[in-house]
């Protein structure tokens, strides 16, 4: 993140490099604060779960010198404050910890598993993109106009529908009664390891591969999923386009474009969205964020082997390990994503400065 | 004065007039216009009738439901909708979906009633303390609003019932924990435009303590803007408790919560649908009743923000 300022910083000539250090060390500072409180916290959590953590790696029936010794060989019987330091040195090296369901490293599991998610949160999003900026520009334009009602009925169900029924819904109408999409998870099981993995993401990994009818079947079944997260991050991106747009359009710089006698197209693409782009972009950052959470119940419901099924499945059988490892992994993804849009506002846009 | 002059005869005119006599009598009609400009607001009644409705639903449960929620009749399970005695239907054990909605109401209204409590309090503590304390104690407690701010919402109220055990004080208190930090956030910048205005220095001048500062000059004046936001994160709230149902880690079966009989419902949505999406149709009606509300009550209560959004 460091580089990408620097470099931005050596284009632009006029603020002086030092300025741009500063910011940038300031900003990593403040990344690493937050990131040392998220783990300070998941650390919390998991010392306050009602389980002891020895027991469930000796077993029930351990002798008090096996117990003990596991008890010392966790650093259970260290000071506070030392084990924190040695999770943080365990995190900080990609080390969360054994999955007490399968026994497997934590790190492996969610390596595994996130391409799934990343896969379904990206056509989420472009779905949202795609359609809710054009929504949210014309409903600005035509301020009361039916686009403009239809964009308010769209925000409103999207902040008020459980996500988690909206998909059940969905399934129920359009693969149970319809049958124009593929069922929960992510391929039929006729299809299952045809193609080599590459990426994780099937849609991409399919077509790398040249198979078209793996593809298909895949896209027939993430169709779903995807077109519901992407009515959230729709609702959220169309609201927030269209208050950009209206404040923009509100200014005397449009006032006098009009009067030169610009094309109202003009006006309005070139002008007015030409300056709410970098605003744009961050929101977008933020509901690719979001998404990320959404995914979590949406994925429950389509069978999606993703980071958010991972999360769940973990929790119902008190996979201490599990849980917060996944639960680092999409808080740091957050913060990341966070930071990056405000990253973008400050270098981008001049009135941030 | 023209008080002699103009007695008011009705309660209209009395909340009318423009030359209140007593500060109560000021707020009464600053309310009272509050309340106007709300009841203008189409669809900000539209809510507060669903919501009306709601409160009344749950009080009167006992004697609105047709059947006992937890009575099980195995014969009659999975009846569809309109069945004679079941308008909508059963579940999977023969229990009436209409009466098992009309007591999730009560669980729904607790939930909500006692995380819209618990944030922001702790929030207004929170944010005020830090915006007049400034200094380290700022920068120390901003920090840690940062750093709750920074987690994914549902994740981390994942991770807490996780840690402290599935149920719903358990899932109150952990959706409490993540709603904090934005109620802390808005109270620390209206401290931060009230510390330094001149009625705190001639308070301070009187010799008055920063307890009474902050408790009887600050928090008076945060509260509207808490109110708004409290207003608009009721949906929020309604939804990451039915989420964390639907997940089983909210309310316990056989206790009638939306979420959880979605969750139960689940396994049928292709023969019933009706089991699942009866109650969800619930959750939507009730938190887009909220939605409603909110947004007119920012309409009427911060009129600088209104028409914008």
């Amino acid at each position: 993140m460091a580089i990408a300022e620097e470099n931005s910083g050596g284009r632009r000539t006029s603020p002086p490099f030092v300025r741009w250090l500063i910011t940038a060390l300031k900003t990593l500072g403040s990344v690493a604060i937050t990131m040392l409180g998220l783990m300070f916290v998941t650390f919390m959590i998991g010392r306050v779960m009602p389980v002891d953590p020895v027991l469930s790696v000796v077993g029930e029936r351990a002798s008090k010198e096996i117990y003990d010794a596991a008890y010392h060989a966790m650093g259970l019987d260290k000071p506070f404050i030392v084990q924190f330091a040695y999770y943080l040195w365990d995190v900080l090296h990609g080390d969360f910890g054994m999955s007490l369901l399968n026994a497997r490293p934590v790190s492996e599991d969610i390596k595994r598993v996130f391409p799934a998610t990343l896969e379904l949160a990206s056509l989420g999003t472009l779905f949202g993109v795609f359609i809710g900026v054009p929504l949210g520009v014309v409903a600005a334009v035509k301020r009361g106009s039916w686009v403009d009602q239809l964009a308010r009925v769209v925000g409103l169900v999207g902040y008020s529908m459980p996500i988690f029924w909206l998909g059940l819904v969905g399934l129920l109408i359009f693969y149970g009664i319809l049958g124009w999409v593929g069922g929960p998870g992510r391929l039929d099981i006729f299809y299952e390891d045809l193609i080599p993995v590459k990426t994780g993401m099937i849609l991409v990994d399919s077509l790398l591969d040249g198979n078209w009818t793996v593809f298909k079947n895949a896209f027939s079944h993430i169709i779903l999923p995807a077109s519901i997260l992407g009515y959230y991050s729709m609702a959220y991106i169309s609201r927030m386009t269209r208050s950009f747009m209206l404040e923009q359009l509100s200014a005397e710089y449009i006032t006098t474009a009009r009067v030169k006698g610009l094309p109202e197209r003009t006006v309005i693409w070139r002008h007015a969205f030409g300056n709410i782009k970098v605003q744009l972009i961050t929101v977008i950052a933020l509901s690719y964020a979001n998404l990320l959470e959404g995914a979590v119940l949406t994925e429950t419901i389509f069978s999606w082997p993703g980071i958010g099924s991972y999360i769940t499945t973990a929790l119902l059988s008190a996979d201490m390990a599990a849980v917060l490892g996944g639960t680092i992994v999409v808080g740091l993804i957050f913060v990341l994503l966070n930071i990056f849009s405000d990253l973008l506002y400050k270098f981008f846009d001049p009135r941030a400065q | 004065m023209t008080q002699a002059t103009t007695q008011p005869q009705t309660w209209r005119e009395w909340l009318n007039t423009d030359t209140p006599t007593s500060r109560a009598h000021a707020r009464a009609v600053a309310a009272w216009h509050g309340w106007l400009r709300l009841k203008a607001n189409h669809m900000a009644m539209v809510g507060l009738y669903i919501l009306l409705a709601l409160l009344a639903v749950a009080a009167f449960a006992p004697w609105l439901a047709p059947h006992n929620p937890l009575e099980q009749t195995l014969s009659a399970r999975l009846a569809p909708l309109g069945t004679e005695g079941h308008v909508l239907g059963t579940d999977s054990l023969g229990r009436d979906i209409l009466s098992r909605m009309i007591f999730g109401s009560r669980i729904t209204l607790y939930i909500v009633a006692l995380v819209a409590l618990i944030a922001p309090i702790v929030g207004l503590l929170v944010g005020t303390i830090a915006g007049y304390a400034g200094g380290w104690t700022d920068a120390i407690l901003m920090r840690i609003t940062d750093i709750f701010l920074a987690f994914p919402r549902l994740v981390l109220a994942l991770a807490f019932v996780a840690a402290l055990g599935a149920g719903i004080e358990n899932a109150v208190l952990a959706i409490s924990i993540t709603a904090w930090p934005p109620y802390a956030r808005i109270a620390r910048a209206e401290t931060l435009t009230i510390r330094n205005s001149d009625f705190i220095a001639a308070v301070k001048l009187q010799g008055a303590r920063p307890l009474r500062i902050i408790t009887k000059h600050i928090w008076p004046l945060c509260i509207s803007s808490l109110i708004i936001r409290v207003t608009l994160d009721m949906a929020g709230i309604i939804l990451t408790a039915a989420g964390l149902g639907f997940l089983g880690l909210g309310a316990q079966p056989p206790s009638p919560e939306w979420g959880a009989m979605i969750a139960e419902g689940r396994r049928f949505i292709l023969d019933s649908w009706w089991v699942a999406t009866m109650p969800g149709l619930a959750i939507f009606t009730v938190s887009l009743a909220f939605n409603l509300l909110g947004d007119g009550m920012r309409d009427v209560l911060d009129p600088k923000e209104g028409g914008a959004g």
